[in-house]
């Protein structure tokens, strides 16, 4: 498959996740998960969780850091791997 | 499509864990193999499952105003087959609920049900199907990450709607509402992450070293 049809797809996934922050502005954009917990509370208000996180990150900016650790290793390992394919082709 | 730490009653929760069980247990020998068959496959299931731990960490923001992220187990599916990514999926899940507080232990088997084992063997069969179609292997691999995503997050929707059916419309009410915060939402971004999935197989892919996509894609 062309270099070409690889940005090309590349750049429309890269519009399609933009899209919405252009389209809708003054949207929180909230997580889907927090939505679904909500969602919980209206459909049985009596229900009370009975488990607690082990441990939860000290506030938003170090959570935003461990996702950013996770997506730091997984884009390690693709790129390692990736990188590793093209060095023993140009052999 | 994490289900919250305590936010499945606990006979539920207890049921998927033990359903996740031999999934998980049937990937892991099946990774085993793979390895010991096929050293050469180990830096290419490093990719699979790094692959997973990227999307997954990425909150995307989607058109109905809401963020949710991929889950990128479309890849591994392509390259190694729905079992071994009940490992891989796991061990993200995992990462997440210990250090994240995204997902929990106590939901680990739905969530594990839900992305590693759902959403993979639904990439599967999409794969599998496109191949018989004899579509292009690049439609086929966009198609299988794009509807795996997708059936994650409705799989997701129906555990809650069994645990917590509507008092009126009961499950299918319930099911509504859960799919309407997962699915729309996940739309654009299953999109995304199956047209994501074939540029990374096709630059992981060349010269045919990952067979029946190599040279087609």
């Amino acid at each position: 498959m062309s270099a070409r049809l690889n940005y090309l797809l590349l750049g429309l996934a890269a519009l399609i996740v933009a899209a919405p922050l252009l389209l809708t502005p003054g949207v929180e954009f909230s997580g889907t998960d927090d939505a679904a917990r909500d969602a919980v509370a209206t459909v049985s208000p009596g229900y009370t969780p009975w488990a607690e996180p082990l441990w939860e990150p000290p506030g938003k900016e170090m959570e935003s850091l461990l996702f950013a650790v996770q997506a730091a290793i997984g884009a390690g390992l693709v790129g390692y791997a990736i990188g590793r394919r093209h060095g023993r082709d140009s052999k | 499509m994490h289900i919250m730490e305590g936010f499945l009653p606990a006979p539920h929760a207890l049921a998927w864990s033990a359903a996740a069980v031999p999934f998980v247990a049937a990937g892991a020998w099946k990774l085993k193999r793979i390895v010991t068959d096929h050293p050469e496959a180990r830096l290419q299931l490093a990719a699979a499952g790094g692959f997973a731990f990227v999307l997954s960490a990425l909150k995307l923001p989607s058109v109905t105003g809401s963020c949710s992220h991929p889950t990128g187990t479309g890849l591994g599916t392509v390259l190694f087959g729905p079992s071994v990514m009940a490992v891989l999926g796991g061990i993200v899940l995992l990462f997440q609920a210990l250090l994240l507080a995204h997902g929990g232990l106590t939901t680990l088997g739905a969530n594990i049900m839900s992305m590693a084992v759902a959403g993979p063997w639904i990439a599967w069969a999409v794969w599998k199907g496109a191949s018989l179609l004899r579509l292009p292997a690049a439609v086929g691999i966009a198609l299988a990450a794009a509807l795996g995503d997708l059936g994650t997050y409705l799989v997701t929707s129906a555990q809650l709607a069994l645990a917590f059916p509507d008092p009126v419309s009961g499950f299918a009410g319930a099911y509504v509402k859960f799919a309407g915060i997962f699915a729309l939402t996940q739309v654009p971004l299953a999109v995304a992450e199956g047209l994501v999935t074939v540029v990374v197989i096709n630059a992981l892919a060349g010269r045919g070293l990952v067979p029946g996509v190599g040279g087609k894609a």
